[in-house]
C-alpha cells in the first residue's frame, strides 16, 4: 500500500519533491515565510495541511501576481536585500528552497533567515553529487544536468555548494543542523544514516534545518 | 440654455440635493476637524449596492479619489456616464455585489452632496466658500466613520480605494485598525510627496488666477472661473498618464488637419483631448472643492502624525493588499514599498502587487487583468478567513 508520503507526492504538478517533505518538517499552525517562493506551490500546501500562517517573498513578478491571486500573502522583493527590513524573530521558520545557489550573498542569507526565524530551512541542489563530478572530470565542461539544465552563460545559478561546503558553512555562521535530509536522484530521501561523504556523493538535493547556534 | 450651462446647474441641484442617499449629523454630532474645529451640521452623500447581510459582516466601503464621487457603479446623475469603477464593482465583479454590501461616500470637502465650500452654510444661507475649515485625509475618513456607525456597521469586511482613495484606506486602517478585517491601497502613498504639492500647487494657482474666482466668493458675483479650473485639470491630467501612454495614443498626430496652422489653435490632438478634459471636467465639479480636496492630499503624511509609518500599523491585524503600477510617475511603487516595508517590519499580513503597465496612475481605473485577478484572489481569501458565505464561488 503506498504511503501518505507517496500519495501526496503522485498528486503533485511538478517534480518538487523537496517541497513535500519541508511541508513535514513544518510544525502545524506555526508562522512561515518562504523566500523565492514562486507561483506559490509551498506556500498552498503549507496553508492546506499545515495550517500555517504563511507568508512569501518573489523576485519574479508573475510570480507575486500568480500568488496573490491564490489569496497568499506574498510581496515582490529580493532574498539578499529585503529580509533585513524584518525584525528579528518574526517567524518560526523562514525556508529557502532551492533558491540559495541563485543568491548573490547565501551565507549573509543564511544569516539573515536565522536572525529573523527561529528556525532556517534550506533545500538546494548538491554540486558535490557523483554525476556533476563525472561530467566535469570526463567531459572538462561545465555539467548540464536533468535537475540543473543550464548552460554556464545563462544560468541563474551563481552561487552553487555542495552539501559538504554547507555543512562548513553553518559551522562558520555558528548554525545548529537540527535535521539534514538527502535526496537521491528519484527524489526519495536517502533512508540510511551515512557519513557526509556518502550523502555528498549520492545526493541529488539536500533538506536542512538550521537553528542558531547557543 | 446652452448644454454646459445645464450641466453646471445639474451640478448645483447635486451639491444640495443629491441624487444619492444622505446622511444628516446635525448639533448633537459634530465632526471634530484636525483645524480644531468641530463642523456641525454636516451631511454625507453615499451610494450603496448590495445587501448587507444579517451579522453586518459584508461591508465593502470604497473610497473615491480628488475628483471622483460616490458613483461607483451607477450611471452618473450629471454626465450620463457609466460609473467610476464599474470595471471592478458589479455582480460577479472582483468587489462582488451579488456577495458583498458595497458604500461609497463623497469625501468631505466634495461637491457632490457631502459638505463641501459649495453647500450652504447654515449660519449665513449663503454657500461656504473658503469659510469652510480646511479638511485632511483624517477628516474625511472620521466622517465616513460616522456614516458607517449611522448604518450600523462594526466592522468593514473591506476599505479599498485608489490614488487619494488609498490614502483614506491607509487612514482608515491606522485609524480604526479593529474596524478594517481587510484593506486595498491602490496606487497611493502614506503622505503626499514635495513633487505632487507641486503639481497640486500649480493646479490651485490656475484656479485663483481666474479674475472668476473672486477670492473664493464667485457664486456671489453669478459667475465660475471655469478657465482656471480646466487649466488646473488639464495639468494634473497629464500626471495621470504616463509618456509612453501618449506617445502610443496621440504622438504628434495633428488634430483634423493636414498641417500646423501656425497658430496657437489646437493644432495637436493631445491639446484638443486636454481641452476636452478640462471643458467636461468644469462641468462637474466646484472650483473651491478642488482647492479642498488637494489641500487635504497635501497635508496627508501618517508618518508625522504617529511618530513613523511603523508606528502607524504597530500591531494590526487588518490584511493588506497594496497594490501599485509600474508606470505611475505620480505615485510610483516606491511609495508603496515604503507602506508594504512598514507592515512587514509590524508582522502584518501584507501582500504586495506591482502590475505592469504603461498606462500611468489612471491604471487603478482602468482593464488590468492583474489587478482584477489580484483583487479577486485577496477578497475570496479574505472571505474565507471571514467566514462569509459564498466565499468559494
Amino acid at each position: 500500500m503506498a504511503s501518505v508520503f507517496d500519495q501526496e507526492r503522485a498528486a503533485m504538478s511538478a517534480a518538487r519533491v523537496d517541497l513535500l517533505l519541508i511541508s513535514q518538517m513544518v510544525e502545524r499552525g506555526a508562522r512561515v515565510l518562504d523566500v523565492g517562493c514562486g507561483d506559490g506551490e509551498l506556500l498552498r500546501l503549507l496553508s492546506e495541511t499545515r495550517d500555517v500562517d504563511a507568508r512569501g517573498i518573489e523576485l519574479s513578478q508573475r510570480g507575486v501576481n500568480d500568488c496573490v491571486a491564490k489569496g497568499l500573502f506574498v510581496i515582490q522583493g529580493d532574498a539578499d536585500t529585503d529580509l533585513a527590513d524584518y525584525p528579528d524573530d518574526a517567524f518560526d521558520y523562514v525556508i529557502l528552497s532551492q533558491t540559495l545557489q541563485a543568491t548573490r550573498q547565501p551565507r549573509r542569507v543564511l544569516e539573515q533567515m536565522l536572525r529573523i526565524g527561529r528556525r532556517a530551512i534550506v533545500s538546494f541542489p548538491n554540486f558535490g553529487h557523483w554525476r556533476i563530478r563525472w561530467q566535469l572530470a570526463t567531459r572538462g565542461r561545465m555539467p548540464v544536468t536533468k535537475n540543473l539544465s543550464y548552460s554556464w552563460y545563462d544560468t541563474p545559478n551563481i552561487h552553487f555548494c555542495t552539501i559538504r561546503d554547507f555543512v562548513a558553512t553553518t559551522e562558520e555562521i555558528n548554525a545548529h543542523i537540527e535535521r539534514a535530509v538527502a535526496l537521491d536522484s528519484a527524489g526519495q530521501p536517502m533512508r540510511f544514516s551515512a557519513p557526509w561523504w556518502v550523502w555528498n556523493m549520492f545526493g541529488e538535493q539536500a533538506v536542512f534545518v538550521l537553528e542558531r547556534g547557543r | 440654455m446652452s448644454s454646459s450651462e445645464a450641466a453646471s446647474d445639474l451640478r448645483l441641484r447635486e451639491v444640495d440635493a443629491p441624487q444619492s442617499q444622505v446622511a444628516h449629523f446635525g448639533a448633537d454630532q459634530p465632526l471634530s476637524m484636525d483645524a480644531g474645529v468641530d463642523l456641525s451640521p454636516f451631511t454625507i452623500a453615499y451610494q450603496t449596492y448590495g445587501t448587507l447581510n444579517a451579522d453586518k459582516s459584508n461591508a465593502v466601503l470604497i473610497c473615491h479619489a480628488l475628483t471622483g464621487d460616490q458613483h461607483v457603479a451607477n450611471v452618473h446623475p450629471v454626465t450620463g456616464k457609466p460609473g467610476w469603477w464599474e470595471i471592478m464593482v458589479g455582480p460577479g465583479k472582483p468587489i462582488d455585489t451579488d456577495r458583498y454590501f458595497v458604500i461609497c461616500s463623497n469625501v468631505l470637502g466634495g461637491c457632490m452632496g457631502t459638505t463641501g465650500p459649495a453647500s450652504i452654510n447654515p449660519a449665513t444661507g449663503r454657500p461656504w466658500g473658503l469659510d469652510l475649515p480646511v479638511v485632511t485625509i483624517r477628516d474625511m475618513v472620521r466622517a465616513q466613520a460616522m456614516l458607517i456607525d449611522r448604518l450600523g456597521i462594526d466592522q468593514l469586511f473591506c476599505v479599498a480605494g485608489g490614488s487619494m482613495g488609498g490614502m483614506q484606506v491607509l487612514q482608515w486602517a491606522a485609524s480604526y485598525p479593529q474596524r478594517v478585517f481587510s484593506a486595498m491601497p491602490i496606487a497611493a502613498a502614506a503622505r503626499h510627496s514635495s513633487q505632487n504639492i507641486a503639481f497640486h500647487e500649480v493646479g490651485r494657482q490656475a484656479v485663483m488666477a481666474d479674475p472668476d474666482w473672486r477670492a473664493g466668493r464667485y457664486f456671489d458675483h453669478g459667475v465660475r472661473p471655469l478657465k482656471g479650473l480646466a487649466v488646473a485639470r488639464m495639468a494634473a491630467h497629464i500626471t495621470y498618464l504616463s509618456d509612453e501612454a501618449l506617445q502610443r495614443k496621440f504622438g504628434r498626430k495633428l488634430q483634423n488637419r493636414a498641417a500646423p496652422t501656425f497658430s496657437f489653435d489646437a493644432d495637436f490632438q493631445i491639446e484638443s483631448y486636454l481641452r476636452h478634459q478640462g471643458s467636461s471636467f468644469v462641468a462637474r465639479f466646484d472650483a473651491n472643492s478642488y482647492l479642498y480636496v488637494t489641500r487635504a492630499m497635501d497635508y496627508f503624511d501618517i508618518a508625522e502624525d504617529y511618530g513613523s509609518l511603523a508606528k502607524a500599523f504597530k500591531g494590526t491585524r487588518t490584511r493588506f493588499c497594496v497594490v501599485s503600477f509600474t508606470s505611475d510617475w505620480l505615485f510610483p511603487t516606491s511609495e508603496s514599498r515604503a507602506v508594504v516595508h512598514a507592515l512587514n517590519a509590524g508582522g502584518a499580513a501584507v501582500s504586495f502587487v506591482e502590475v505592469d503597465t504603461d498606462k500611468g496612475h489612471d491604471a487603478f481605473l482602468l482593464d488590468e487583468p492583474d489587478l482584477l485577478a489580484a483583487t479577486r484572489g485577496f477578497l475570496d481569501s479574505a472571505a474565507r478567513a471571514r467566514g462569509l458565505m459564498g466565499a468559494a464561488r
